[in-house]
């Protein structure tokens, strides 16, 4: 009761935000709404239990990509320009989407149920056998750094050449502008 | 933010304590909510908060970029290591149970230098992409 009470507000201030994005014209007013949205969300990981990624999304969706944005900002202007269409065919699709979406969650097992087929598979092995054989007590990070091994050595290599990604884009070009200022 | 006074104390010290948090987060993983990601982020945020309060030739000065730039693949290097080193003890790639005598000690070990790699990389990566960002001015010559 409590929990869907908590739910509840929180997911109507998240409402309440978007709605603020979508009509705000100031950039960098959008910005820091989405860093309360981000905020939020980390709040709403927290009351479903899951920490670690309400910590990731507290650090990462409000912090870091909120600096990111505003340094981005920085270099641009921060007005949005006036839409040159009416938003019409986008909001049906938005909308449609948006149906559609919420019509496949109506197949879903429901929430937190036990008998929903990811329960059923390896899962309940990873609790019996996990903190015996692994010796670590958090079963997340057992599932993530031991049984999974070979997906958190995949997610690594796109958190790495998303980086590297990022130098080769940006450093080059500033590269260029200095060898310009030489000449 | 020279003359932000309050800033700049807090700043000062909180940074410390985030990022023994950071480290917490890391080593604590196998016993409680965390573990590479989530630490790589936090360490990331403490070092962009200097940044942000001091300004980013002062970060540069305590974390320069050959550091960050060596530390998004030392992190991702340690991980596979960890794989190899499996391999070459007789199990299979990324098989912890033959690092220790123990399997379950072996386990625990690798899990723990497995998400250390984790946390290099992504604290590298994140600081990697803010200083990649932040270093972009409109002036060029604005730029060290």
């Amino acid at each position: 009761m409590t929990t869907t009470l908590i739910n509840t507000a929180l997911l109507l201030m998240m409402a309440a935000t978007v709605i603020g994005i979508v009509r705000l014209r100031n950039l960098f007013a959008v910005v820091i709404l989405g860093s309360l949205y981000s905020f939020l969300m980390a709040t709403i990981f927290l009351v479903l239990d899951a920490v670690d990624v309400s910590m990731t999304e507290a650090a990462v969706g409000a912090g870091v990509t909120t600096v990111l944005l505003l340094s981005t900002l920085y270099l641009t202007k921060s007005e949005e320009a006036k839409p040159s269409h009416t938003p019409i065919l986008p909001l049906a699709v938005a909308l449609v989407t948006g149906g559609l979406l919420v019509y496949g969650t109506l197949g879903l097992p429901e929430f937190g149920s036990p008998d929903s087929v990811i329960h059923q598979h390896v899962a309940p092995r990873y609790l019996e056998q996990g903190p015996e054989e692994t010796g670590v007590p958090n079963v997340v990070t057992a599932v993530l750094a031991s049984y999974r091994g070979f997906d958190t050595l995949g997610e690594v290599t796109v958190v790495f050449t998303g980086g590297i990604g990022v130098i080769v884009l940006l450093r080059r070009r500033w590269r260029a502008d200095r060898t310009r200022d030489h000449k | 933010m020279r003359g932000y006074l309050v800033l700049r104390v807090i700043a000062k010290l909180l940074i410390p304590f985030i990022l023994v948090f950071g480290l917490y987060v890391q080593f604590h993983g196998d016993f409680g909510p965390g573990g590479g990601f989530q630490a790589g982020v936090i360490v990331a945020a403490a070092i962009i908060f200097h940044a942000l309060i001091y300004g980013l030739p002062r970060t540069r000065l305590v974390v320069p970029e050959w550091v960050v730039e060596t530390l998004v693949a030392a992190g991702l290097l340690l991980y596979i290591a960890v794989g190899i080193a499996s391999m070459l003890m007789g199990g299979g790639f990324l098989d912890y149970s033959v690092l220790m005598h123990d399997p379950v000690h072996g386990q625990h070990r690798g899990i723990l230098l497995v998400e250390l790699g984790v946390g290099i990389s992504v604290a590298g990566v994140m600081l990697m992409i803010f200083y990649m960002f932040a270093g972009r001015s409109r002036t060029p010559d604005s730029e060290k």
